[in-house]
């Protein structure tokens, strides 16, 4: 249960750990929080020759507002996520998931970056930046570019990142505030990984009684978030504020149905495959429920 | 494969500074055990699963099987040996000891530790908050009730501090 032995690289700026990555360090691993990477290594299910520790990085984590925008550094540890009062304000998904992250001494360590590029399907903060349409920043050899949360996951722990390229920035826009929301998920043991889980955000005009647009974005037991589109169009063409009771719970359960068949196409076939397509949809149903009465409670 | 070059790191642990050179490999956990003579931080899982070896690293509570020692340079470290203020035990650790919140006592420092750091977070807690908060510390004898009390109590003797 011990690591194979690598070299060890502490960077001091940006710069100097894109260097790193281009030069002596080629071979190397990234350390951000280290709370998925280090188990992996201790476990020896994954081994690297070089790591680049990126935590003496000060000017990297921070959660500022800028102008109708949120960002986020990469180093800011998840546990400053939870307790951030602008991020409670402003973006209430986030602060509505970030307790459900591991437990206290992992969020201690844990950062928004470290879990978006390791890209754990399982892994909430995947699944909210993506129904957030968040943009993710990215820093390399040749500069910087900006990728959309919807193209930066691309598989199972795989990201749109280059070998040379480090994860700089999150940046979620204010333009378009919801108004119902909700992230929920499933683990067998309070702070596991999630079997499944589901961020559901609801826009509409102010005084509106239909939804502008709906994003409902899986996560969990798919290789990346995935958006499921039969349910976004069912809430925004039948929902309306004044939708209640039996009528309400009918729509629901469809939306329930909706999600498994969706499903059926995205999880790999296994022995308990049906169950995670089932709760998923359940899932998916109880987000709604929960984002809806939020809705109607403004 | 040559062995990697050592890394300097300059911590401190319960107060006592130390200086010297890591092989970056060695986790905090084993640091703390074999270098820093604090064998209270218990080795369960070595994969972050059970809270065994949490330690607070600059206040926050950590698990130092997770960690690097290169990771702690510049950083304060307090063990389970750090608590105590002589003979007189942390009000934490005090509260375990009147409700029996141990028997073997192999997660107690990881549990003291946690609960340290979640009652300067939520000095008021609820049940359900405490057991939020110790969820990630695992204890295969006690069946939690009495670490519970422990807790609350813990909760009302630090507020009169």
């Amino acid at each position: 249960m011990k690591p194979a032995p690598f070299r060890y690289y502490r960077a001091r700026s940006l710069l100097e750990a894109i260097d790193f990555l281009s030069g002596p360090a080629a071979d190397g691993k990234l350390l951000a929080g280290g709370q998925s990477l280090i188990p992996l290594l201790n476990l020896r299910l994954a081994r690297t020759d070089a790591l680049i520790d990126l935590n003496p990085i000060s000017d990297l984590s921070y959660i500022r507002k800028e102008g109708a925008e949120i960002a986020v550094g990469a180093l800011t540890r998840q546990r400053e996520m939870e307790y951030s009062a602008l991020l409670a304000k402003e973006l209430p998904l986030i602060a509505e998931a970030m307790p459900q992250i591991g437990h206290p001494a992992i969020r201690n360590r844990g950062t928004v970056g470290g879990s978006l590029a390791h890209a754990d399907p399982a892994a909430e903060l995947p699944c909210v930046l993506t129904a957030l349409d968040g943009r993710l920043v990215v820093a390399g050899p040749d500069g910087e570019r900006v990728i959309r949360a919807e193209d930066f996951f691309v598989g199972l722990y795989t990201t749109a990142l280059s070998h040379q390229e480090i994860l700089k920035e999150v940046r979620i826009s204010l333009a378009r505030r919801p108004v119902g929301w909700s992230f929920v998920e499933f683990a067998r043991r309070h702070g596991d990984f999630a079997l499944s889980e589901v961020s559901a955000l609801l826009y509409a005009d102010e005084g509106a009684d239909r939804c502008s647009s709906v994003r409902v974005i899986v996560g969990g037991s798919v290789e990346r978030p995935l958006r499921v589109a039969s349910v976004e169009k069912l809430i925004q063409d039948e929902v309306s504020l004044g939708l209640e009771g039996k009528p309400l719970v009918q729509l629901l359960k469809q939306a329930e149905s909706y999600t498994e068949t969706e499903m059926r196409s995205s999880v790999a076939t296994s022995e308990d495959s049906e169950y995670l397509c089932h709760l998923t949809g359940v899932l998916v149903r109880r987000a709604l429920e929960s984002a809806i009465l939020r809705w109607r409670q403004r | 494969m040559k062995a990697p070059e050592p890394v300097k790191l300059s911590t401190e642990v319960n107060g006592a500074s130390f200086q010297g050179e890591v092989e970056p490999r060695k986790t905090l956990a084993d640091f703390l055990r074999e270098d820093a003579g604090c064998t209270g931080v218990h080795l369960g899982c070595e994969h972050g699963v059970c809270g065994a070896c949490s330690v607070l690293l600059d206040g926050a509570v950590v698990r130092s099987c997770i960690l690097l020692a290169v990771q702690a340079d510049g950083s304060k470290i307090t063990t389970i040996e750090g608590l105590a203020e002589g003979e007189k035990l942390h009000p934490v650790q005090q509260a375990f000891l009147d409700h029996h919140a141990l028997q073997c006592g192999f997660c107690t420092p990881g549990m003291i530790l946690a609960t340290v750091d979640f009652l300067q977070r939520c000095p008021r807690p609820t049940e359900t908050q405490i057991r939020e908060a110790l969820s990630g510390n695992l204890c295969m004898c006690t069946g939690y009730v009495n670490i519970v009390r422990a807790v609350k109590e813990a909760a009302k003797q630090l507020k009169q501090l």
